[in-house]
């Protein structure tokens, strides 16, 4: 049967309204979608790599691929949280391939110290931020990934991740446990 | 939240920077261009979408493009893209401003292969700045006003960051316009690549002609993992892809009883006819086939031998920590006698358990809960170490079978997939079965689960729940593990006199080819003590108003006069250690035995499956009728399975509209 193509000329329309005219054909929906959640996008493929040439080449792999998966959303989760399992997921695929092609270290693990010149402090707390994340094992790294974003609840990050809402409050609390530990040790 | 949270997130927010607007523009445009091209290609994600106008139409626009390899051509055609996105974004003309503007004339843009090797380089061209394009954005009608006033909030986030990141961007393209390249996988390559989940599927069988392909050929398959994967998408609120949707797998993962034979035959094909539910003037015929079940008791004892995934990504809770769960409800279902051994690969190596008799049930728990997901340790070669322990264990007429439980790591020390397979089929020969679990999702590789279990004469399963566990590990569990029959296959050659046109429902991963069916040596699926099968043909009656193909001008007048049979059903079996295959028959006649209620909830399942795949021979049926055939056809539905089923169809109805 023919799809139906519906014309939507709208700005304002709910993420999922818009992705699913874009899953029907809708082009303009589809941009307008894409336009407004590349930046969040971003900057969770940042957090889950820990590197820009990383995340870049994520959003890459993530837009590209993103009019074929999007022909299996029709759903009634909010397509935030779809999209950012889409996310996670490449991550995964991206980390698994590199992993297989030269069980190199990749991303947090890689400390790639002030690359930019910048000041002296924020040099220090990127130190800081490298060590704390690449001592985190995978999945916390994850979960830190996702709810560091304010709007991302527990219980999304566990339909992103899919596990339990009860199991990302447990995994933060375990995050906390460690940095606490790692604090204790420095001082 | 503590400290220790916040100092973390404060250093994540300075730490993380803001997207380069030439990698975002390059970005979205790349993700237009794919959507552009999708629409309009024959993809084969989906194989029967492309019918009808607005298909065609979309054809020859990729033809157009295809055709286009020009400089000019594609010059034009990228133009048509920043068109698109000038177009779409009323909202932003801050927005645009950058991607139009960093795509300088110039600029090189090289499409690549996989391997990185360039194909083709184009320039873009003047297209791109045409000023008059932005035109129309600087006064947008008042109709749009009122909704960009709306979308403002997340306009002007927007707008501040390609500001700020403008600059820099920008100066880099000036400084260096050949360090400017983007390498661009070409669109097969980013389908393919982008999707961990592998599946394996065919393009749905085509209708035949019965007077110029009267013979259909077909190998059973008593998979289940097809239905487990798509209750899992559906759960998860998305409609599974259409390729992960086996419609053979879909029907026979319920429970049916059929007749059992009284014969020697350990089952015997109970045949129906009945009007289609979804085409009037169409008939179904229905075959089923029931396992025997031998008395629990004669059964031989029973040797195992888990290959357990130990990789990193086994953790999650749906995986490593339910494969356990599950152990320990099946291992209440072993004898005494029967014996269990565990190797792991990927991640922890080697056998952690000893051969151990199931009725030393403590030491094999404690086996269980050791295991870990993750470490460091390479896989070593586990499939061969597993088979060696199964080989060491099998004793005279006891069966020996290695059951391997993954997440979709076929790291199991041949790397090679053929080579894997004729490994698994060797042993094969030697009596040593292989069945595959399925954990999680994500990164599960259905298609080589599928591949391996076929030839290790197994069964491949994808267990998302505990409950699916227990239908696989405990209630099933004799059939799952105990073969009846081997090489199981069947060939109906309808009668051109009374059909004029059929098609095999599902079944497609198992076609065979004619004279494969009675050639003992090619491989096919097995029935295992109590399974039922269930394969449905949809015939179209000579004469009958839903005929789609004309007759031919100069076809051979057809008459037989079989005594109105429709066909004739042929099926091969092989008895367990057996060589040489054994033969039933048997005429398909149009009234055939009653239509009971398993027929008819079989008949709704392949129903399901075809609107899941989005199957255009279903006409105007519907979810709705879909539900109500399989509502009305529960009958006892003892474990409850008929009803998930029905919950899951209303789940699909609502999610596909």
């Amino acid at each position: 049967m023919a799809r139906v193509i519906t014309v939507v000329m709208r700005m304002k329309t709910s993420d999922n309204a818009l992705a699913r005219a874009a899953a029907g054909g809708d082009r303009d929906a589809f941009s307008c979608l894409i336009a407004r959640h590349y930046d969040r996008v971003f900057g969770l493929a940042f957090r889950l790599s820990g590197r820009r040439e990383e995340a870049e080449d994520l959003c890459q792999d993530v837009f590209a691929a993103l009019p074929v998966k999007l022909r299996a959303f029709r759903a009634d989760a909010r397509f935030s949280t779809w999209m950012y399992r889409v996310v996670v997921n490449a991550s995964h695929d991206r980390r698994r391939r590199a992993m297989v092609h030269a069980r190199a270290a990749v991303s947090w693990g890689e400390v790639e110290l002030a690359r930019r010149a910048e000041a002296e402090e924020a040099a220090m707390a990127m130190d800081w931020l490298q060590r704390a994340m690449s001592e985190l094992p995978e999945d916390l790294r994850d979960t830190m990934a996702l709810v560091l974003d304010d709007d991302v609840t527990h219980a999304a990050a566990g339909e992103v991740l899919g596990v339990s809402e009860g199991t990302i409050s447990w995994r933060v609390s375990e995050v906390k446990k460690r940095l606490r530990a790692m604090k204790e040790a420095e001082a | 939240m503590t400290d220790e949270l916040d100092d973390l997130k404060a250093a994540m927010i300075a730490a993380t920077p803001r997207p380069d607007a030439a990698r975002k523009a390059a970005d979205l445009a790349l993700a237009e261009e794919n959507f552009a091209r999708l629409q309009g290609s024959t993809d084969e994600a989906r194989p029967m979408s492309e019918r009808g106008p607005m298909a065609r139409l979309g054809q020859g626009v990729k033809a157009m493009l295809d055709v286009m390899t020009t400089r000019a051509g594609l010059t034009a055609t990228t133009g048509l893209v920043a068109v698109g996105l000038v177009m779409i974004l009323p909202v932003g003309r801050d927005l645009l401003a950058p991607p139009v503007e960093l795509v300088e004339p110039g600029t090189v843009v090289v499409t690549s292969d996989r391997d990185g090797q360039a194909l083709e380089e184009r320039t873009v061209g003047s297209a791109l700045g045409n000023e008059s394009l932005s035109d129309p954005l600087q006064a947008p009608s008042p109709s749009m006003e009122a909704e960009i006033a709306e979308g403002l909030d997340f306009a002007s986030d927007l707008s501040v960051a390609q500001r700020r990141a403008e600059g820099q961007a920008l100066g880099k393209v000036a400084s260096a316009p050949q360090a400017e390249r983007l390498v661009i996988a070409d669109d097969v390559a980013v389908v393919r690549e982008s999707d961990t989940e592998v599946f394996s599927n065919a393009a749905p069988s085509s209708l035949k002609v019965t007077a110029e392909e009267p013979v259909s050929t077909f190998s059973i398959d008593v998979d289940t993992a097809s239905y487990a994967i798509v209750r899992s998408s559906l759960t998860r609120g998305m409609l599974p892809p259409a390729e992960a949707v086996r419609v053979e797998e879909i029907v026979n993962y319920f429970p049916y009883s059929y007749p059992e034979s009284g014969g020697p035959d350990p089952f015997e094909p109970t045949i129906s006819v009945m009007p289609s539910p979804w085409n009037a003037g169409t008939n179904l015929v229905h075959i089923g086939i029931q396992g025997d079940l031998p008395a629990i008791g004669d059964r031989p004892p029973l040797n195992l031998v888990f290959l357990i995934d130990t990789s990193g990504s086994m953790q999650d809770a749906n995986k490593l920590p339910l494969l356990k769960q599950s152990f320990r409800m099946m291992l209440a279902e072993l004898r005494p006698e029967d014996e269990v051994s565990i190797v792991t690969y990927a991640g922890s190596a080697g056998q952690v358990l000893e051969p151990t008799r199931a009725a030393e049930r403590s030491v094999i728990l404690a086996a269980l809960d050791r295991l870990e997901a993750g470490g460091s340790t390479a896989g070593q070669a586990g499939l061969q170490q597993a088979y060696q322990v199964a080989e060491g264990m099998t004793g005279d007429g006891e069966v020996t079978r290695v059951i391997l439980a993954t997440d979709g790591d076929f790291n199991v020390g041949l790397s090679d997939p053929e080579a894997l397979k004729g490994f698994i089929a060797e042993r094969r020969e030697g009596g040593t079965y292989l069945s595959v679990l399925g954990f999680g999702r994500g990164n599960l590789d259905d298609a080589t689960m599928q591949a391996l279990a076929q030839n290790g004469n197994g069964t491949a399963a994808y267990i998302d729940t505990l409950a699916e566990a227990r239908k696989v590990l405990v209630d099933q569990l004799t059939g799952a593990l105990f073969p009846i029959a081997n090489d199981v296959k069947i060939q109906v050659e309808f009668n051109p006199a009374e059909v004029a046109e059929y098609r095999l429902i599902g079944y497609e991963t198992r076609a065979l080819r004619r004279e494969d069916f009675n050639n003992d040596r090619v491989d096919a699926g097995e029935i295992g003590a109590g399974h039922t099968v269930t394969a449905i043909y949809e015939i179209t009656p000579v004469g009958s108003a839903a005929v789609l193909n004309g007759p031919l001008r100069y076809a051979d007048e057809n008459d037989r006069g079989a005594g109105g049979e429709l066909g004739y059903f042929k099926l091969r079996y092989k008895m367990p250690g057996e060589d040489v295959s054994r033969l039933i028959e048997q005429p398909i006649l149009p009234e055939q035995d009653v239509v009971s209620d398993d027929a008819v909830f079989s008949v709704a399942m392949a129903g399901f499956a075809q609107l899941l795949r989005g199957d255009d021979y279903l006409g105007a049926w519907s979810w709705g009728d879909a539900i109500a055939l399989a509502t009305g056809a529960r009958g006892d539905d003892a474990f409850g399975y008929r009803a998930e089923a029905v919950t899951l169809m209303r789940l699909a109805e609502s999610l596909s509209r």
